[in-house]
């Protein structure tokens, strides 16, 4: 089930203007990689690609895979990428159990056993008993993890997180990234994270890149200037290139 | 390589595009079809018979004999006159108080009840607000009643035209009470949409009071969002025909009256005078609009200099204090006039100068029941299923613009306004000639069709604002969670925007209550509905029965706004938070 | 003739007849609604009412389709019509018929009566049946005038003493224009020529005693004879505000239905004039392109039952004089009629019996364009 996420030459623009440069990275299962940026640099657009929600003013390029399985021209809701936003975005007009009902795949049958998961996941989570709250009257945090379990009862296949620790503050903060990365690690995700804070890139204990612009102004990804205690050398992906998975370059 | 280029290329994110259903795509060509080509063909079927063409009737040369015949009718420049004047009068005056009050009252607005007062005003439909009005203000209306006769000394009524008046006084009022408060609300929500309380702080810290700074900061802002609106009340203050047939002259009488009259009449010759008329009467609004554009750029130009003049007070203060009496005042008419028909229609006997009637009965409501019926039955249907189809149409056009990520252009709100800006008559002549034709005329299936085009642009406008600022990463988060598109819409985007949904629907049933013309014409007479019934009784009859047809005939938007707000809340609980703005 | 309306009434099983007829008397609209449910019961027609504001919308809708083409699906399958709706409609071949010698009932219709047989002298010849009987009278309240005037020619020095007071519908509506044509009629010298079209006659010198005669009488009208009501109902809504105390009305016995039905006060009276009023008959009449002629005719013949007339006749619904020979009717079928309740509010009979026929249609409309060119503003 485990499949690393590739990137190939993925590259965004809008109205002429570069945002990210071809870019080509695998995210192994179980890996959590870091794309650094400032705010407003792209990153959160190279997200909304990989999700499949790019809006039509961008032009984009590329191709990804997860696995074996090129998902760059199917549908989100076919892609099995799961995308977590800074803000928890569930459905008000729903209950959280409701919520994740919502997420639970169809192939789960039965009103019992759904609702069992739920509950289990609820649990789990240490929050049993919410299933029939209304998300309006849950704390900040809790809303974080109902969003995320919202998020893992999907299946996905990939993990994209979207700043998803900003809004919180900074107790909720460490816990809520122990939460996210302890999950996405137990359920083998390859995991790709955008984010402007060190601290974040710092506990996901992968590969940290960094968006940023070159000498003629033409934006650059490249290893991280990291002012922290990673081991550079667990930044074992192939970065920058012309990479392409084992066995799907032959058809070039 | 180039091939893989090529292909990489290609890419570009197609699938979000290529995805969206075909009938999808077709919903704004759809919609436009309905709209403007009907339209289009109805004015050629008016232009041409204004110049003697309509081989149907014997019109077989281009002859200006129409337009002789329309300008040398007795008292023609007299109805132009009081045509203009009406229209123009009522609009300048309409905008003038809304921006008054505005300014005098921004922040300090009596919200809920205000708005709460208002919503009878905004639902009743214009002809009922006139006959209630009609029934206020006539010479033997409660207004003189209340003052007669300890303070005028008059036991019978005063031969004084308060009503009907040759100068069209009535019937600007009756425009007003209407008018204002659509008005007032297209302001309140352009409002929502500039952070206006912050900027009269930072102005408060300059010096500035409230009025000045939100007539020099807030209005610049607000104006451009409300201009069609504005022009829409221009048009429609031009060209009503049924509030002119109540509350206006009959000798002569507006000019689209007047085109009516010849449309009708069982000379069949008269149709080439009275096309004429209908295009003029299209000329005078649209030579209005041009004047009040131009209008709009001198103000612009002075108020201009007024700002960077740096003045911190205003003369205009007085004014401002004014034009909110004013607006109180006329919604005080309004109530009270909708309160009169409520009055009438439990009436039993009620002589002059009594203040309420001598004997109360619900009478008129058990015996008119049977009468009722049937009119009643065909205003909802009408209104139902073309508030239905509109939103069916306007739900296909913005999802089809969310999915293929393309916003409707300006020039695509204009085109939704045109049947709005149109003076009605100028088209719906050649449309009848058109539905003839295909033998629609008449039917159920037509006046649906006609109130559609009235209906639609509202609905739009309604729903457009609260889907668009709808959080697009709710569609997004739900997409990535595996749902289908189909599903999204139906489970997350319609649940959410559940209330404005309502709301537009409620404002699409009020807006088809009120057409009379379209019902009038395109019905042939045969639709009858509580609106042609209700202007029909209004030109002499029963006021019981009248007060009966026309407080009805408000009623029924009035409960669609209920339900509007009412059943959103009983069918979710959870939504503390759900997107209810409206 | 017996097999043939059987074949009609079988015909007309299961039709809709839109009945396209002028709406804003309420009581009218009742009685039809009534019809409706009598020939629905009968003879499973559905009768719809389609009110009109002017009988001449019925016309020009005819008319339209005609031009368009639109020969055997018609909207309009019955229209209550006259004078100079009927003629623009015969005059151009848009009338179905002759009919009426089809109906059974029409074998009980007063043909000794001119104005059945003649409408605003054009002969009916079958394309029209009547069903009602209409004369110009005044109702005036007695609370606030004791005296009114019994001649045209008394008008002016009456309205001089009751400025304000009296006004009649406008010049549009068949009311209005009648009452300008009963004053033609006391004033013009030689009245035989308004029975003969108004080409043949010199419209300037015929009417030149009228509008002097109106110029006195126009500025003590209601509202300075600037403005006027729309219609007769208007016009009774002013009378029962007490805006006025005296309006003309075509039906002798308006007031005292009106009075029974609490819309006028019960000191209303009503007056013929001396020298005798015009008078006419409603008839209605089917268009050339009705889908449902059956239908139409059972309607039309359902409203010369005396039953219906009766009803008709019966001021608590709508009161008025019958179409009937009331000679031609059994003992029992009189006795509903002789045995309708009597009205203080209902003018003598003698008074009605002073008929002056219509003029001929051609002078209502110039006669309503004459009037517009000299008063509106």
């Amino acid at each position: 089930m485990s499949a690393v996420l590739h990137l190939e030459r993925v590259s965004i623009a809008l109205e002429g203007r570069v945002l990210i440069p071809p870019w080509s990275v695998g995210v192994p299962p179980g890996q959590v990689v870091t794309l650094m940026g400032p705010s407003g640099s792209g990153k959160s657009t190279l997200l909304s690609y990989l999700g499949g929600t790019l809006a039509a003013a961008f032009r984009a390029t590329g191709r990804v895979w997860i696995g074996a399985r090129e998902v760059t021209e199917q549908p989100p809701e076919r892609r099995r990428i799961g995308i977590l936003f800074q803000d928890d975005l569930l459905f008000p007009h729903l209950s959280v159990g409701e919520n994740l009902a919502f997420g639970l795949r169809s192939t789960v049958r039965g009103r019992k056993l759904r609702a069992a998961r739920i509950d289990a996941a609820l649990s789990e989570a240490g929050l049993a008993g919410f299933a029939r709250r209304d998300p309006a009257t849950l704390s900040g945090g809790q809303r974080a993890r109902v969003a995320l379990l919202r998020l893992l009862l999907a299946e996905p296949e990939a993990l994209l997180l979207d700043e998803p620790f900003n809004r919180l503050d900074t107790m909720l903060r460490a816990d809520f990234r122990r939460f996210v990365f302890g999950h996405a690690v137990a359920a083998g995700l390859p995991v790709l994270m955008v984010t402007h804070d060190w601290a974040d890139a710092e506990a996901a204990k992968g590969p940290v890149l960094e968006l940023g612009t070159a000498a003629d102004g033409m934006p650059v990804i490249g290893a991280a200037r990291v002012p922290l205690a990673i081991d550079a050398a667990r930044a074992a992906i192939p970065i920058g290139g012309d990479w392409s998975p084992s066995g799907k370059g032959a058809d070039r | 390589m180039t091939r893989a280029a090529a292909r990489a290329a290609s890419h570009r994110l197609a699938p979000l595009r290529a995805r969206s259903r075909s009938w999808l795509r077709c919903a704004p060509l759809i919609t436009v079809a309905l709209f403007l080509a009907p339209i289009v063909a109805g004015l050629l079927g008016t232009l041409l018979p204004a110049f003697g063409w309509l081989p149907a009737i014997g019109g077989r040369e281009f002859t200006l004999g129409p337009w002789a015949r329309l300008f040398s009718a007795p008292g023609i420049g007299a109805a132009i006159a009081l045509t203009v004047g009406t229209g123009l009068v009522a609009t300048v005056l309409s905008v003038v108080l809304v921006f008054g009050l505005c300014a005098q009252l921004h922040g300090r607005t009596p919200g809920r009840a205000g708005r709460g007062l208002m919503a009878p005003i905004l639902a009743a439909p214009h002809a009922a607000m006139a006959i209630g009005l009609g029934f206020l203000i006539a010479p033997s209306g409660w207004v003189v009643r209340l003052l007669s006769p300890w303070l005028t000394g008059w036991h019978q009524p005063p031969d004084i035209a308060t009503v009907q008046d040759p100068y069209g006084i009535a019937l600007t009022l009756g425009l007003l009470v209407k008018e204002v408060p659509y008005l007032l609300l297209m302001t309140i929500t352009a409002l929502g949409q500039v952070s206006a309380a912050r900027q009269l702080e930072a102005a408060a810290t300059l010096g500035y009071g409230r009025t000045v700074a939100w007539l020099k900061l807030i209005l610049p802002q607000i104006y451009p969002q409300i201009r069609l609106p504005i022009y829409a009340v221009l048009a429609y203050a031009l060209s009503v025909v049924d509030m002119s047939l109540i509350l206006g002259p009959g000798n002569p009488p507006t000019l689209s009256v007047l085109a009516l009259r010849w449309f009708t009449a069982p000379d069949i010759r008269m149709y080439f005078p009275a096309a004429a008329a209908a295009l003029l009467q299209l000329a005078i609004v649209l030579a209005s609009i041009l004047l009040w554009r131009s209008g709009e750029t001198v103000i612009a130009h002075l108020g201009r200099r007024w700002i960077a003049q740096g003045a911190r007070r205003t003369r205009l203060a007085p004014l401002t204090r004014i034009a909110a009496a004013a607006v109180a005042g006329l919604a005080g008419l309004g109530l009270a006039s909708l309160i009169d028909l409520g009055v009438w229609s439990v009436a039993d006997g009620w002589p002059f100068p009594q203040l309420l009637p001598k004997h109360w009965s619900a009478h008129t409501w058990t015996r008119q029941f049977s009468m009722v019926a049937w009119p009643l039955e065909t205003t909802l249907i009408v209104a139902v299923l073309a508030s239905a189809l509109a939103l069916l149409l306007v739900l296909g056009c913005l999802e089809n613009e969310q999915r293929s990520g393309r916003a409707a252009t300006l020039r695509a709100l204009w085109l939704l306004y045109v049947p709005l800006l149109v003076p009605q008559i100028a088209f719906l002549f050649g449309a009848q000639v058109l539905l003839t034709v295909v033998h629609l005329e008449g039917s159920l299936i037509a006046v649906i069709w006609s109130h559609l085009l009235f209906v639609l642009p509202y609905v739009f406008l309604c729903l457009a604002e609260p889907w668009r600022s709808l959080d697009a990463r709710y569609a997004r988060t739900a997409l990535c969670l595996g749902t289908p598109p189909r599903r999204v819409f139906l489970r997350i985007k319609l649940p959410l925007l559940l209330r404005p949904i309502l709301v537009a629907v409620a404002i699409g049933v009020a807006v088809s209550v009120d057409q009379y013309l379209p019902t009038l014409l395109v019905g042939a007479g045969r639709v009858v509905t509580l609106t042609t019934e209700a202007v029909a009784l209004a030109s002499g009859g029963d006021r019981r029965i009248t007060g009966v047809f026309a407080l009805l005939q408000s009623l029924i938007p009035l409960a669609a706004y209920a339900l509007a707000i009412g059943l959103p809340a009983r069918l979710q609980f959870h939504r503390r938070q759900a997107g209810g703005e409206t | 003739m017996a097999a043939s309306w059987k074949s009609i009434l079988a015909q007309a099983r299961g039709q809709t007849v839109y009945f396209d007829a002028w709406a804003g008397d309420v009581r009218m609209d009742a009685y039809i609604a009534w019809v409706g449910q009598q020939v629905s019961a009968c003879c499973d027609v559905t009768l719809r009412q389609v009110p009109l504001e002017a009988t001449s919308q019925a016309v020009s809708q005819v008319i339209a389709e005609k031009a368009a083409g639109d020969n055997t699906d018609g909207t309009v399958d019955l229209i209550w019509i006259n004078g100079p709706n009927f003629y623009a409609l015969k005059r151009r071949g848009l009338l179905y018929g002759p009919f009426t010698q089809r109906l059974p009932n029409y074998a009980l219709v007063n043909t000794r009566d001119p104005s059945n047989l003649y409408d605003f002298t054009v002969a009916v010849g079958g394309y029209e049946s009547p069903w009602r009987k209409a004369q110009l009278v005044f109702v005036y309240n007695s609370a606030y005038v004791k005296h009114v005037p019994l001649s045209i020619q008394a008008f002016p020095a009456w309205a001089k003493r009751h400025p304000g007071r009296f006004t009649f519908p406008q010049v549009q509506n068949f009311l209005g224009v009648a009452f300008l044509e009963q004053a033609l009629y006391a004033l013009t010298p030689d009245p035989a020529v308004l029975l003969r079209p108004v080409r043949a006659a010199d419209f300037a010198e015929v009417t030149a005693p009228l509008w002097a005669w109106y110029d006195r009488l126009r500025p003590y009208l209601w509202r300075h004879g600037r403005e006027f009501p729309a219609s007769g109902p208007a016009e009774r809504e002013l009378l029962e505000d007490g805006e006025i105390d005296m309006m003309p009305s075509f039906n002798p016995t308006e007031a005292a239905a009106d009075v029974e039905a609490g819309l006028l006060p019960r000191t209303v009276r009503t007056v013929v004039l001396a020298h005798g009023t015009i008078g006419n008959t409603s008839f209605v009449a089917i268009p050339y392109n009705s889908p449902h002629k059956a239908g139409a005719m059972v309607v039309a013949n359902f409203l010369l039952s005396p039953a219906a007339q009766a009803r008709a006749g019966n001021i608590r619904y709508l009161g008025g004089p019958t179409v009937l020979d009331l000679a031609k009717l059994s003992p029992a079928q009189r006795a509903r009629f002789t045995s309708l309740p009597a009205s203080p509010w209902v003018p003598r009979r003698a008074a009605l019996q002073r008929v002056l026929p219509e003029p001929h249609p051609s002078w209502a409309r110039r006669l309503a364009e004459a009037w517009e060119r000299r008063y509106t503003p």
